[in-house]
């Protein structure tokens, strides 16, 4: 079925506009149409559905499902939730004050809004269709544990003692009893008309980032020599996964502009490990979001807060470095 | 009169929010005053963890994204 956008680059730009396919500029540019036909149509067609299925989860439920499980549970569900659960960035605050009130301790809920932005539908879709299954098996995978993991050490050092005072009051005075979510069974028509609003909120919000992240990828793809990467940023420069993850912070994207260009710097022979770790410091950590976060939690939360994703995404970089190199040969 | 409080952090959709409900309310003769409410002590006292939400008359109505047209007026249309 995937062929159709092949065929459809292939006819637009070797036959309709007369490009040749060994001319950079032809090739970049059958990438950018092949990519962006295909990202859209899957797009549509896989935020509606899973829309469809998540229309009844609200972050009511599932602070109410949290609240009072064991810590292990808490981690992993928290993580898990937070890339499932439809929510938008500019909710954090609230949700995290939300929680913290209900009583659910602080590493759970930072579990949840780590995983939040690295995994979502549009992530996933774009994954699966640039990078194959493998990959995004991993990248889910390596999501979950860097939220599960970080929720794990906020609670070890006491991250509630670290919050601003009025945060850290609701959390000592919670009251579990008061907190009851309301999960209400919807008809199709609600379900659809649910999946109707996420599918253009989601769509209007990210189908410049396809674009831009394509179009950025296509460069690459048509202008960066073959192997350009493997020689000069390789396995053998362990210094280039701190490297990644530096420049990936200040520039501030979301999952949707970024995996495009993960795919074109793999297969112009970025170690993988070095693609995931700049990927993903660009996308969990980010300015805005850490201002954000000052209005409920001190400097030194923030400041440790940071230190962690740094050291979490260089690990996983050069572990997958170690490991990784088998994981794309199926692509 | 009408008071509707608009929640949220003044991220881009509690600000069409209010656009839209002043719109409405003007379109449909009703008197309101809509105020947006930033403090998040506030906003905690309401019970809202995702934003916009919409307070009526001390009522919360809505919450977790932009409302739609109808829903808006038929809280508008209880007098």
């Amino acid at each position: 079925m995937l062929d159709s956008f092949t065929l459809l680059a292939d006819w637009l730009v070797y036959d309709l506009w007369g490009l040749s396919a060994s001319t950079k500029l032809g090739d970049a540019l059958h990438f950018f149409i092949e990519d962006t036909t295909k990202i859209f149509a899957l797009l549509v067609v896989m935020i509606y559905l899973i829309a469809l299925l998540r229309a009844s989860m609200n972050v009511e439920s599932v602070r109410s499902w949290l609240v009072g499980k064991s810590r292990f549970v808490g981690y992993l569900m928290g993580s898990f939730f937070g890339a499932v659960t439809p929510f938008c960035s500019c909710s954090s605050i609230p949700l995290f004050l939300g929680f913290t009130s209900a009583g659910i301790p602080v590493g759970i809920t930072m579990s949840f809004l780590l995983t939040s932005p690295l995994i979502n539908e549009v992530a996933i879709v774009l994954l699966g269709s640039l990078l194959g299954w493998k990959f995004t098996l991993i990248y889910i995978v390596v999501g979950i544990s860097v939220g599960v993991i970080g929720g794990v050490f906020l609670d070890l050092i006491k991250a509630e003692k670290m919050l601003q005072p009025f945060a850290a009051k609701a959390y000592i005075e919670a009251k579990q009893s008061a907190v009851k979510g309301e999960s209400r069974r919807l008809s199709l028509s609600e379900r659809h008309q649910f999946a109707k609003d996420e599918l253009v909120d989601i769509f209007s919000r990210v189908w410049k980032w396809v674009i831009v992240g394509v179009g950025l990828g296509a460069a690459l793809h048509g202008f960066v020599p073959e192997g350009w990467f493997a020689q000069n940023l390789g396995q053998g420069q362990w210094w280039s996964v701190p490297a990644a993850v530096g420049l990936g912070i200040p520039l501030y994207s979301n999952a949707t502009g970024v995996i495009p260009v993960m795919e074109s710097l793999i297969t112009k022979g970025l170690p993988i490990g070095t693609t995931l770790a700049f990927c993903m410091s660009t996308v969990a950590a980010s300015f805005p979001e850490f201002i954000l976060l000052k209005q409920v939690m001190q400097w030194k939360l923030l400041a440790i807060l940071f230190c962690l994703l740094l050291c979490a995404f260089t690990l996983v970089g050069w572990i997958f470095n170690g490991i990784g190199l088998f994981l794309i040969t199926a692509t | 009169m009408k008071i509707i409080k608009v929640l949220g952090s003044g991220c881009s959709k509690c600000e069409k929010t209010a656009e839209i409900i002043t719109r409405l309310a003007a379109e449909a003769g009703v008197d309101v005053t809509v105020m947006k409410e930033t403090d998040l002590a506030v906003i905690m006292e309401y019970g809202v963890m995702s934003t916009p939400a919409v307070v009526i008359d001390e009522q919360l109505m809505h919450s977790g994204s932009i409302p739609h047209r109808s829903d808006i007026e038929a809280w508008l249309a209880i007098a």
